[in-house]
């Protein structure tokens, strides 16, 4: 057998070790790399995102997203549009936490003129973005499973989607685009029997969390699939960025709702679940956690809500913020949602700069993948939430 | 009289069988993929085909296998065209071959059949190596898979077919070893034989292990969930099958369905005890066939519950755990054969 001197790959020249491995040739079949383009169409991708991976066997060496498929122009679109219809715009770059976005615009464009918005309007806000998170993580929750085989979780999460879509569609109209929010206040009051059925809803999906607690996260093989790969230490996802569940499961508890609280938040009592060791169950656990403490803020506003009007009495006929800046921090479902407004006193803003979740969570892919098997990618990248509307924005 | 020449022509009744067998391969794999489709969707609250042939969807397999056939059958630019077009038939041909052997019921009618038809009874063909058969037999199916995913040019394909070999071979062994076991306790390899055996008792009690790791190793061996890594369609489409169109397609799927009968039919007749009932008096078939039913509907039931192991994971169960217990299994059934 020959004995050959090869440095190995990963050894840095000059280190300890630099050049003396010895590697006996024949011992180790020699294998090609093999470069394996993951998306645009690809069923595990959930949207228009592209990983292109070389493969050594099965384990992946490099990952690279490529991403700008969805790029739609959004902040620049905003430019044109008048403060108003911005709204309407938002709800679409993330269609699964619809109302979070809207809340955000409505947000920064009160701040910046200094609106006064109705103590009932701010706590309904609360309910629907609560609403709207719940009706987001239960996708996701789905889909991790779907895209680890388990066809199950996926349907049922619908079912469950379907009761809150419901609900949504009561008070604002739509299912998915709900433009309910108004720089302001709300489009109007909620509909008779809302409060009702929003609490039988609370019951109902609490009681059948149950079921997701069973099929995936009690489930030996999930656990398998799921626990010690793709793990995320805090430090490393707070260089990157990433924020919402991810960093909670890396152990970081920064939620701006906590932090720096708006709407209601700072009134009513609820826990920002973490995880331990920031691996891909991590995720899967705070997620299903949040669900419940979603459910939490939900029955308190249910309790707390007070009468009065939605709308300030009196609103200008044409929103003209006034020169300025602002940066408003929503934690939205998926992570924090910032938006950085400019104001020349127009009717439309000058700037619209939006901090999507998704850019962030996604830029985490390369680090995540390298070095785990290929079927792991799907439990990795299924666990990195991300919306690809909210990535290209 | 005259009757009675016909039917002990060894020609005719060789068709006949033949016949019935290439009935029976055609229909069983509609009947449970309608099953798989109505059982999965009330599993997951919804409710599955409900439009073709007006009664709860019933005629929706055989809408989709006029569809196959209406398909234009795609042979990518890249493929190797003569192996990509013979892959499906290598998979298919060796899984309808399986129903030959199995034995459906007893000889209820006296023998009239000659010498050379096979005997008489339920069943197409009764060899003396029947175990042998099947499970050499079923195995080949995997050579087609592996000549689609190279033919295919297509490098899910590829992944695809070498991680539905590795898994063959892991599985295989263990299968076998189960199997054998089974035959050792019955003394015999001919499955009509085995059935005979197991009149008074079932081998699943003594051969419960056996009969686990059986039903383990063939959910590996037919890529179902949670072992359908070969095909595990969030990561590499559909593995073997992902360049496929039409009337191939549909024989994948066709294989991959009579491949459930084929495996839980070997797993009734080994096991639990074929045509030999308990309490309720109906005729043999009907009882193999139920219990082909129960085992099939078990496989859908593992589809709704479970997720997909990883590759590395399954052949450390396979080579780690089921085969060494399989072997202790041969050794302790030797042992009890040998002393009582």
């Amino acid at each position: 057998m020959a004995v050959t001197e090869l440095p190995t790959a990963g050894m840095l020249p000059g280190g300890p070790g630099e050049g003396v491995q010895v590697i006996i040739a024949g011992n180790e079949l020699p294998t090609h790399e093999m470069t394996l383009s993951i998306g645009p169409q690809h069923p595990s991708t959930h949207g228009v995102l592209r990983v292109v991976l070389t493969l050594d066997g099965e384990r992946i060496d490099t990952a690279t997203p490529v991403i700008g498929y969805m790029h739609r122009a959004f902040d620049k679109l905003s430019e044109a549009r008048d403060y108003r219809q911005i709204i309407a715009l938002s709800n679409r770059h993330d269609w699964l936490s619809a109302f979070g976005n809207e809340l955000g615009v409505a947000l920064a464009t009160e701040r910046l003129m200094s609106l006064e918005v109705p103590e009932r309007a701010q706590w309904i806000r609360m309910l629907m973005a609560e609403w709207n998170r719940v009706l987001n993580h239960l996708m996701f929750l789905g889909s991790f499973g779907l895209e680890l085989g388990a066809m199950t979780p996926m349907f049922y999460a619908f079912r469950e989607r379907e009761d809150i879509q419901t609900l949504m569609e009561m008070a604002t109209g739509a299912r998915m685009h709900f433009t309910y929010c108004r720089v302001g206040g709300l489009k109007e009051d909620l509909p008779k029997g809302f409060l009702k059925y929003s609490e039988v809803l609370v019951k109902r999906i609490r009681h059948r969390l149950l079921d997701y607690q069973g099929l995936l996260l009690g489930n030996e093989i999930f656990k398998k699939r799921t626990v010690g790969i793709g793990v995320l230490p805090g430090e490393v996802a707070k260089s990157y960025g990433v924020t919402g569940p991810i960093l909670h499961a890396s152990g970081v508890a920064e939620d701006s709702r906590k932090t720096e609280p708006y709407l209601k938040y700072s009134e009513v009592d609820f826990d920002v679940p973490t995880g331990e060791h920031g691996d891909s169950f991590d995720r899967f656990n705070v997620l299903y956690h949040r669900i419940e403490q979603s459910l939490r803020i939900i029955e308190q506003v249910h309790d707390k809500l007070p009468p009065g009007p939605v709308m300030p009495g009196k609103m200008p006929k044409y929103l003209k913020p006034p020169e300025g800046w602002t940066y408003v921090r929503t934690e939205n479902s998926l992570g924090e949602t910032g938006y950085y407004l400019v104001s020349r006193g127009d009717t439309m803003p000058w700037r619209l700069k939006m901090r999507t979740p998704s850019f962030h969570n996604v830029s985490m892919i390369p680090y995540l993948l390298k070095g785990v098997l290929l079927p792991d990618l799907i439990a990795v990248l299924g666990s990195v939430f991300f919306v690809v509307g909210d990535v290209d924005r | 009289m005259i009757f009675y020449h016909f039917f002990s022509n060894p020609w005719v009744v060789f068709a006949l069988k033949l016949a019935a067998v290439f009935i029976f391969f055609l229909t069983a794999p509609l009947v449970l993929g309608y099953v798989e489709h109505k059982g999965l969707a009330h599993m997951q609250s919804r409710l599955g085909p409900m439009e073709a042939g007006k009664f709860h969807g019933w005629a929706q397999l055989i809408a989709d296998g006029v569809k196959f056939i209406q398909k234009e059958d795609i042979v990518p630019d890249a493929a190797d065209r003569r192996i990509f077009m013979l892959a499906p038939m290598v998979v298919i041909i060796p899984v309808s071959l399986v129903f030959l052997v199995i034995p459906f019921g007893p000889a209820s009618l006296s023998c009239h059949a000659p010498v050379g038809a096979g005997g008489c009874g339920f069943w197409g063909e009764n060899f003396d190596v029947g175990v042998f058969f099947v499970l050499a037999i079923s195995a080949i199916s995997v050579i087609g898979m592996l000549m689609a995913g190279w033919a295919s040019a297509n490098k899910f394909s590829l992944i695809g077919a070498i991680r539905g070999a590795a898994q063959l071979i892991a599985y295989e062994l263990p299968l076998v070893l189960a199997a054998s076991a089974v035959s050792m306790q019955a003394g015999t390899l001919s499955l009509v034989g085995i059935v005979e055996a197991q009149k008074s008792y079932w081998f699943v009690f003594p051969q419960i292990v056996g009969f686990f790791i059986f039903v383990i190793a063939s959910l590996a061996e037919l890529s179902r969930p949670p072992f359908d890594m070969p095909i595990a369609d969030s990561e590499i489409i559909f593995g073997h099958m992902t360049e496929y169109t039409g009337i191939r397609f549909g024989l994948f799927l066709l294989s991959e369905y009579a491949g459930i009968v084929s495996l839980s039919a070997i797993a009734v007749v080994l096991y639990l005890g074929g045509w030999h009932g308990i309490l309720v008096p109906i005729p043999g078939p009907l009882w193999t066939l139920a219990k082909i039913g129960a085992l099939s509907f078990l496989v859908i039931w593992l589809r709704a519950t479970y997720p997909r192991l990883r590759e590395d994971q399954l052949q450390k169960m396979a080579w780690k755990y089921l085969i060494p217990i399989a072997l202790v299994n041969i050794l302790l059934t030797m042992i009890f054969k040998v002393v009582f």
